[in-house]
């Protein structure tokens, strides 16, 4: 009897040790690790990651490294082809491209930048309270944001831009305006498909406020999705921008963003295509760059695809 | 169904009437004199007041706004523009087929070539053919429609010299406009039809169907295609209406004179019965195509169908 005892006594204990082992292993691949371990595993968010690290950085430092002032003018080079001197040529005023396209940069990253956060901000909270409260609320909110998104993203941006007049800080309003409702319908959707699962429930039970059950409940379940969205947003912002600065409203030469160096370019089209290749070519690889980030990001916090 | 039907049609109504109230606002109090845009600098000051009466921008915005709203929505009268004395609405038909002639065939086109590589890279899903289409979707979806364009003319139309790069003289003038507009959403759609085929194949009546000894050509054909069909559609629909709404930047490149271009006119001009008449139109045409293609839906879906009919 007493041996059968202390078998058992002792298998206990090995069932204790393993339930401490596998805990173990659970914690071991944390939702954190597990994300980073299949970030660097894809190829396409590393490329992505790398790109867009060197072109942030190119932007920061390389006006600063440049021999050439932004608007510094070199009478004898107007419409240069690229050359040893000036690697991507001169503009039509003889300024060197390449240090306009870097200087650039960094209003087209800003723009994109600010307003995908500003949108995702705003639009993740509206999606929140409309998922959230249901009902009335999300009916309200939800027609709302039908007629907000009556009209094309690209032609909501051109009529706040219109109203607002160029410049930076409404270039950014404009395209946060065109971004909301997108990202709002998204987070409700989140939204409700979170509220029926049992970790609401307890936080309900346990008399969690509205607030806090918004906050620190619902908010960090639903936040993947804005991320990856935000991360793809930069890009479609950046590129929505320079669309923008092409036609004419959003930011005005000679300020020399990545739309309007094109705007400026497109007139010489004919006899010198590096004023359109050069600045097209930085667009498309920033954006592809944010794309393959956020399709990465995407690939690694997607429970669905997790080994 | 017929009352989902109705139920959406009058939403619609007042979605329109909503987004043609948003652009009257912004354009009534948007910077910059109508007036004096119009007449030029150095005009006296009781000419650019008659000038204005002429107009009614003189009188207070409420009444202005019932105006526009009565004869918009009651009459069907889009107002003359200020700018050019046309009527809105005879110069939108107008406009509206060369807009139509780069929008559809560009759907066309982005519907058949996204969705046939986004079903040959998940039928290979991991191998060679999967991921150089994706990464070419990548690329595509990247770069700017705008950029995209300049460099097709640099091609086609400066180097190689077999198209015009700009007007609407031939046919031949449509092309690259249609490429452009097409290519994006090419890689957007791509991208659906793919997700969307990667969910049906691992679904357990394709197991069956393999079971059965059926070919590989039939199962895709038979079993996955149609099931994934659901989001391909919904693509169509967004490429349409992106396409659109995207025409103001594409029109602007190759000097077409649609709609959007017509829109970009009348903002540069603050010519308000231009911007609202485009507005409402673009309003109007998005409506229309998201009413078809949820319709569409519930006619291939028994399921969904079955709900509406509840």
């Amino acid at each position: 009897m007493r041996f059968l005892t202390q078998e058992s006594k002792r298998n206990i204990r090995n069932e204790v040790a393993m339930e401490a082992e596998m805990k173990l292993k659970v914690k071991q691949s944390s939702l954190f690790a597990d994300f980073s371990r299949r970030m660097v595993k894809g190829w396409s968010s590393k490329l992505g990651f790398i790109l867009f690290v060197f072109i942030v950085l190119a932007c920061l430092i390389g006006p600063l490294l440049s021999p050439y002032r932004v608007n510094e003018i070199f009478l004898d080079q107007i419409n240069a082809s690229p050359s040893a001197a000036h690697w991507f040529g001169c503009d039509s005023m003889g300024r060197d491209l390449l240090t306009r396209i870097l200087y650039g940069g960094r209003y087209s990253l800003n723009l994109g930048l600010s307003a995908a956060l500003l949108s995702a901000l705003v639009g993740s909270t509206f999606g929140l309270v409309a998922g959230y409260f249901g009902s009335a609320v999300d009916g309200f909110i939800m027609r709302f944001m039908d007629v907000w998104s009556a009209l094309p993203g690209m032609l909501l941006c051109i009529l706040v831009s219109a109203f607002l007049g160029a410049g930076f800080y409404s270039t950014v309003i404009a395209l946060t305006v065109g971004n909301i409702p997108y990202v709002a319908r998204m987070i409700r959707g989140q939204v409700l498909s979170e509220r029926t699962k049992e970790y609401m429930e307890a936080a309900k039970t346990i008399n969690c406020s509205k607030l806090s059950i918004l906050f620190t409940h619902l908010l960090p379940n639903t936040v993947q999705p804005v991320i990856i969205t935000t991360t793809m947003a930069i890009g479609g912002t950046i590129s929505m921008a320079a669309s923008l600065s092409f036609i004419g409203l959003g930011i005005q030469p000679p300020t020399p963003e990545w739309g309007a160096l094109l705007a400026d370019g497109r007139a010489y089209i004919r006899v010198f295509p590096h004023l359109i290749m050069f600045p097209g070519i930085a667009i498309a690889l920033t954006v592809l760059s944010l794309n393959l980030l956020g399709d990465g990001l995407r690939n690694a916090l997607d429970p669905k695809l997790r080994d | 169904m017929y009352r989902y039907v109705l139920k959406r049609l009058m939403l619609m109504i007042v979605i329109i009437i909503c987004s043609a109230i948003v652009a009257f606002t912004l354009m009534y109090l948007a910077p910059g004199d109508p007036a004096r845009l119009q007449l030029g600098q150095g005009i006296s000051q009781a000419v650019l007041e008659a000038r204005r009466h002429e107009l009614g921008i003189d009188r207070p915005y409420i009444v202005q706004l019932a105006t526009y709203l009565y004869n918009a929505f009651v009459r069907f009268d889009f107002g003359t523009s200020w700018q050019y004395g046309v009527s809105v609405m005879e110069e939108l038909l107008s406009r509206l087929p060369r807009t139509l002639m780069i929008g559809i065939p560009a759907m066309i086109l982005n519907v058949t070539i996204g969705t046939i590589m986004g079903v040959i890279a998940a039928i290979h899903e991991g191998k060679w053919q999967d991921s150089s289409l994706m990464l070419l979707a990548m690329v595509l979806v990247s770069a700017p429609d705008f950029w995209v364009a300049l460099m097709l003319i640099i091609l086609f139309c400066v180097k190689l010299n077999w198209l015009p790069s700009y007007g609407i003289d031939s046919l031949k003038s449509y092309v690259l406009p249609i490429i452009c507009s097409a290519l994006p959403v090419i890689a957007v759609n791509a991208r659906q039809a793919r997700s969307s085929m990667l969910e049906v194949i691992r679904a357990d009546f394709i197991t069956t169907a393999r079971a059965k000894g059926q070919k590989s050509g039939t199962i895709i054909r038979k079993h996955m295609f149609p099931n994934a069909l659901m989001p391909i559609i919904t693509g169509i629909a967004g490429g349409l209406s992106k396409t659109v709404a995207g025409s103001p930047v594409i029109e602007t490149v190759f000097s077409i004179p649609g709609v959007g271009a017509f829109l970009l006119t009348g903002v540069n001009y603050r010519d308000r019965p231009i911007v609202c008449g485009c507005v409402i139109f673009f309003a109007l045409f998005t409506s229309i195509v998201v009413l078809l293609m949820d319709l569409c839906y519930a006619f291939l879906d028994p399921r969904i169908k079955a709900q509406y009919s509840k």
